[in-house]
């Protein structure tokens, strides 16, 4: 039966490579998911914003 | 129309599909996630590179996906120069940004790992330059789709400029091998299989799936947001008229 691989976090002097190359991707794919994640929250508040916004049956381009 | 692409074309089907689906990719993508690097940081060091060897759990992945999300940017930008399809445009438009971020990741990640490696942090050789002009596309495009106010002019004007970079992907691909390189050559995607031992093999896939799954609940999540953001902006109108 296998058993699961064990991490080994000990990259040496190779630190200064391995350590950034990891951060600066978690950084990114948070920063893509959070933008995402905003940019659709900011529209679709607006796209639902309040009860006085005028049907726009006609007038949308993305409505069916 | 082209068969597959009907979502594109329906605004109203797309909303219901991606409301269920950006989830559950977003969910498969925190496990896979979790998998992979879990699995990555558990492989032995490599003979030649060292620990090095695990920069490629994030750099290989990232580099496909430039090329995979540029490809899909540039099949949305063709349904929407021609066929017109609804979110075609707002498909490629969201694709963007998010090809960006994965091109500058390639890059950087690559720099980090070829510093120990060759010895320097950036060489212009084929592939790197490339890949390089591959971001700057990028940048372009989404610089042209802001620089117009005319949405359907910009749609389309940017939409020229993704086909003709789409000339681009190929070069990347056989950088390595048309030209000498720094760059090592292919090792995944050849002839009698994967030169890659499946020690590496096995985290490298399950990175690369889950960067996919990561970029295919984003990618739904700002086509969702460009709809919005065109229904927000039909209702501004529509009240300004009335």
């Amino acid at each position: 039966m296998s058993h699961l691989p064990i991490p080994n976090l000990e990259v040496g002097r190779y630190a200064a490579f391995v350590w950034p190359a990891y951060a600066l991707s978690a950084l990114a794919l948070l920063w893509m998911l959070a933008d995402s994640l905003l940019r659709a929250r900011r529209w679709r508040r607006e796209a639902e914003a309040g009860p006085q916004a005028a049907p726009v049956a006609s007038t949308d381009p993305t409505a069916q | 129309m082209i068969p597959g692409t009907k979502f594109l074309a329906n605004p109203a089907r797309f909303m219901a599909v991606s409301r269920w689906l950006a989830p559950v990719l977003g969910a498969l993508a925190a496990v896979l996630l979790a998998v992979g690097l879990w699995t990555g940081m558990a492989v032995p060091d490599d003979y030649q590179q060292g620990a090095t060897v695990r920069i490629m759990f994030v750099h290989l992945p990232a580099a496909f996906m430039s090329m995979i999300v540029y490809a899909l940017l540039a099949i949305a930008s063709f349904l929407g120069l021609v066929f017109r399809h609804a979110l075609a445009d707002a498909a490629a438009k969201s694709a963007a940004p998010l090809g960006a971020a994965f091109t500058a990741l390639a890059l950087i990640t690559g720099s980090l790992w070829g510093r120990p490696m060759w010895g320097t942090w950036w060489v212009w050789d084929a592939r790197l330059t490339s890949e390089l002009v591959l971001l700057l596309i990028y940048l372009g495009y989404m610089a042209l789709h802001a620089a117009l106010d005319d949405e359907t002019k910009a749609a389309r004007a940017a939409a020229i400029l993704a086909l003709v970079g789409l000339a681009n992907l190929p070069v990347i691909h056989f950088s390595v091998t048309w030209w000498n390189s720094l760059h090592q050559g292919e090792s995944i995607f050849v002839k009698g299989g994967p030169k890659l031992s499946a020690v590496y093999l096995w985290p490298l896939g399950i990175m690369f799936l889950a960067y996919l799954a990561l970029f295919g609940a984003l990618w739904l999540v700002r086509i969702r947001g460009e709809v919005w953001r065109k229904r927000a902006g039909a209702r501004a109108m529509a009240r300004a008229m009335a």
